[in-house]
């Protein structure tokens, strides 16, 4: 695989010049309250220094963006269960998963101690263990918004070609229009624009985010996540707020066609049909919010093949995940953030992903603190 | 708010315990120290035998695959034992070295191991004077696991300690930063990516020799930034130090192969380990001379001076972009994840 690199979306040069134009186009009664959905966008953001360089009459809200964040608490803990249950089974999740606090450990303690978990880098890798040890039955705890879903069908698919009977998806894969509609939905939000998602935009494209703009008035700029891309979407979006327009535009045009994907969008279409409600972390249940398999392929679906048991778990009261993720509370106005919950120990799964809002105000600490 | 008073008060030993980075250092602070007569976490200890000052050390090598573009684990045991060696200012001498051997593993393996172990010695210009052998059952270790120990003379013209950095003392590093690290994600084949990349494993006593030479009164603090990556060790100097760091991320050379796998798994260069290269902090008076010392040794052109010790209530490390944005580095969690998107 070619390795391609981001400097032009890093010139300083650039960066300076679209500063300026934000600069030159804010007033100072101005108050912009940005969502940016993506946790990818909220990580760029910290790591780049962004939010120090931009004047401070913009606000940004750190959105559902990071899968992991949203998993209502009980779901890693009903995957590991299967797998610590019977010695056949193999766990397999991506990076971000491993450190998932549930009831009794995150699947690296699991692991640890001797449950076979195991890190994937995609869907295939997990078919391929399967396809490896015919006499073990793999676990695909499958997670991601739009982003990943594809990939999960494709595994699916190719399970279905090659009639594997030892792999079973347990899907997490959630869908990001459903959950921003139920943010705006909160009483009391106030979010003037959002920074629509990079890589979720690749494969649903520019179209499904017209309701947003259209019937609950908010603009959209759909962003790349260089310094440059970001700077840039902010700009757009405030030319239209200070327009009083309310459209989906796409500045990651290099990645993002307007109508998506069509190939990736069929693919999800064929394997996953949509959950009646799927529970998110502090949100609730939300409805037509998930995806799960079809039931003409209910063979590789874990939740038909397992007796799943039901995990719920009581999260600790003093979590404000909820009201992190709704935008209500700034990640460090929690009670227990950098005391109890912190990115080694993480209470809150907005602690675990690199690209969480606690853990990105965390690790970030010091340029947040000197707004 | 984030100082924390470090204690051990986990009930069970985990992977990110041994990891190097923050779990790593509550172990290793929280429990284990309190019990041994140290008084700062080194890479080498001090023995004063009549006038000579002897530099120790240990250090045990656990690595999947053994074998890896650029490298083997025989090669890392005797280049590691010889560069923390290296970072306490100190010749290195002899080394002494423990295989722990799963039974079943092939001779020729084996063999390739105590050759590449040989070669490494030669090069490095130190003698491995003794060793002891345990064989152990079947899964019962992971192939192979060597321990060496190594002692070397401390060089009377240095002292190192981290009470003595100060604000305006400057960082330098030795050359790019991560390949190893990649090196052996890449190496372990679990990811669909190649790159022409290969483990930057060597000795660094070459060039600490002579940054000695052209700079012992400046010489403050070194660090070879191996598990946990330079934001560890710098963040570990910032607290032992009681300073903060400005690092400048311009001057901070990464390989184009290094950043774009990063980019793509979602990594930081700045947590990815290293095997050659070393991190040494030095008055403001002495810091040209030092660089020049190190880029004039083969291998040490792309060392740079890449930030500076500033006072700080904060004890932490932060990176200032070309732009001008900063933002806090903080030390590793656990071992570094990929993220999924």
């Amino acid at each position: 695989m070619k390795m391609r690199f981001v400097d032009e979306f890093r010139n300083p040069e650039l960066i300076r010049k679209t500063l300026d134009e934000i600069e030159r186009i804010i007033e100072p009664d101005d108050h912009f309250r940005i969502m940016e959905a993506c946790g990818g966008h909220t990580y760029s953001i910290f790591h780049f220094g962004l939010q120090e360089l931009l004047p401070k009459n913009i606000e940004f809200i750190h959105g559902p963006g990071c899968p992991v964040c949203v998993l209502p608490p009980g779901r890693v803990d009903e995957g590991l269960e299967i797998a610590s249950k019977n010695s056949d089974v193999i766990f397999t999740a991506f990076g971000d998963v491993m450190r998932v606090p549930g009831k009794k450990g995150s699947p690296l303690n699991y692991k640890a101690m001797g449950t076979d978990v195991r890190m994937i880098y995609s869907p295939l890798d997990a078919l391929n263990i399967a396809i490896k040890n015919p006499d073990k039955k793999i676990i695909l705890f499958a997670i991601g918004f739009e982003t990943t879903a594809p990939s999960t069908a494709i595994t699916v698919l190719k399970a279905k070609e090659l009639d594997i009977d030892n792999f079973f998806v347990y899907s997490n894969h959630v869908k990001i229009v459903p959950v921003l509609k139920s943010i705006l939905d909160q009483p009391n939000m106030r979010i003037d624009g959002f920074i629509g998602p990079g890589h979720a935009s690749v494969v649903i494209g520019a179209h499904p985010y017209e309701i947003i703009a259209k019937e609950y008035k908010k603009p959209v700029v759909i962003s790349g996540f260089e310094p440059l891309d970001l700077l840039q979407s902010i700009l757009m979006l405030i030319k239209q707020l200070k327009n009083g327009e309310s459209k989906v535009e796409i500045q990651y045009k290099r990645v993002v066609m307007e109508g998506g994907n069509v190939s990736a969008l069929e693919i999800i279409d064929q394997v996953f049909e949509d959950r009646p409600a799927f529970e998110w972390r502090g949100l609730g249940a939300i409805q037509n919010s998930a995806l799960k398999l079809k039931p003409e392929f209910a063979k590789w679906d874990a939740e038909v093949q397992f007796n799943v048991e039901k995990i719920t778990i009581e999260e600790n009261k003093d979590a404000q995940c909820g009201e992190v993720l709704k935008g209500m509370l700034k990640p460090n106005q929690c009670k227990l953030f950098g005391k109890v919950c912190t990115p080694d120990n993480p209470v809150g799964a907005l602690m675990v992903s690199s690209e969480g809002a606690c853990a990105t105000y965390y690790n970030h600490l010091y340029s947040t603190m000197s707004l | 708010m984030l100082k924390e008073k470090i204690a051990f008060r986990e009930p069970t030993i985990q992977l990110a315990h041994g990891a190097g980075g923050k779990a790593s250092r509550r172990l290793i602070e929280g429990l284990l120290a309190p019990y041994l007569n140290v008084s700062e976490l080194n890479d080498a200890a001090y023995v004063q035998i009549d006038q000579a000052q002897i530099a120790f050390t240990a250090d045990s090598f656990v690595v999947n695959p053994l074998r890896f573009p650029g490298g083997s684990i025989g090669e890392l045991a005797i280049n590691g034992t010889v560069n923390d060696l290296a970072m306490g200012g100190a010749k290195p001498l002899a080394i002494v070295t423990t295989f722990i051997i799963e039974a079943g593993l092939e001779t020729e393996i084996l063999e390739a191991e105590i050759k590449a172990m040989h070669e490494a010695a030669e090069k490095a210009n130190v003698a491995i004077v003794g060793g002891d052998t345990k064989v152990v059952e079947h899964q019962k270790a992971d192939k192979l696991f060597i321990t060496t120990a190594g002692i070397g003379l401390a060089d009377p013209r240095v002292n190192l300690s981290a009470g003595r950095v100060k604000q305006g003392d400057k960082i330098i590093l030795s050359g790019p930063i991560g390949d190893h690290g990649i090196t052996i994600l890449f190496a372990r084949g679990e990811l669909d990516l190649e790159a022409d990349i290969k483990s930057d494993t060597r000795a660094v006593w070459p060039f600490v020799s002579k940054l000695i030479d052209a700079a012992a009164p400046g010489l403050k603090w070194m660090r070879d930034p191996t598990r946990g990556g330079m934001a560890t060790a710098l963040n570990e100097l910032a607290r032992d130090a009681k300073v903060a760091i400005m690092l400048e991320e311009e001057a901070i050379q990464v390989n184009p192969e290094v950043r774009g796998a990063c980019e793509i798994l979602g990594l930081d260069p700045m947590h990815i380990a290293n095997e050659g290269q070393f991190i040494a902090v030095v008055s403001e008076e002495y810091a040209d001379a030092a660089l020049k010392a190190i880029q004039q040794v083969p291998g040490g052109e792309q060392a740079a001076i890449i930030g500076e010790v500033f006072e700080s209530d904060r004890h932490i490390v932060l990176s200032r972009s070309s732009y001008g944005g900063t933002r806090a580095i903080d030390m590793l969690v656990g071992d570094p994840l990929p993220r999924i998107c």
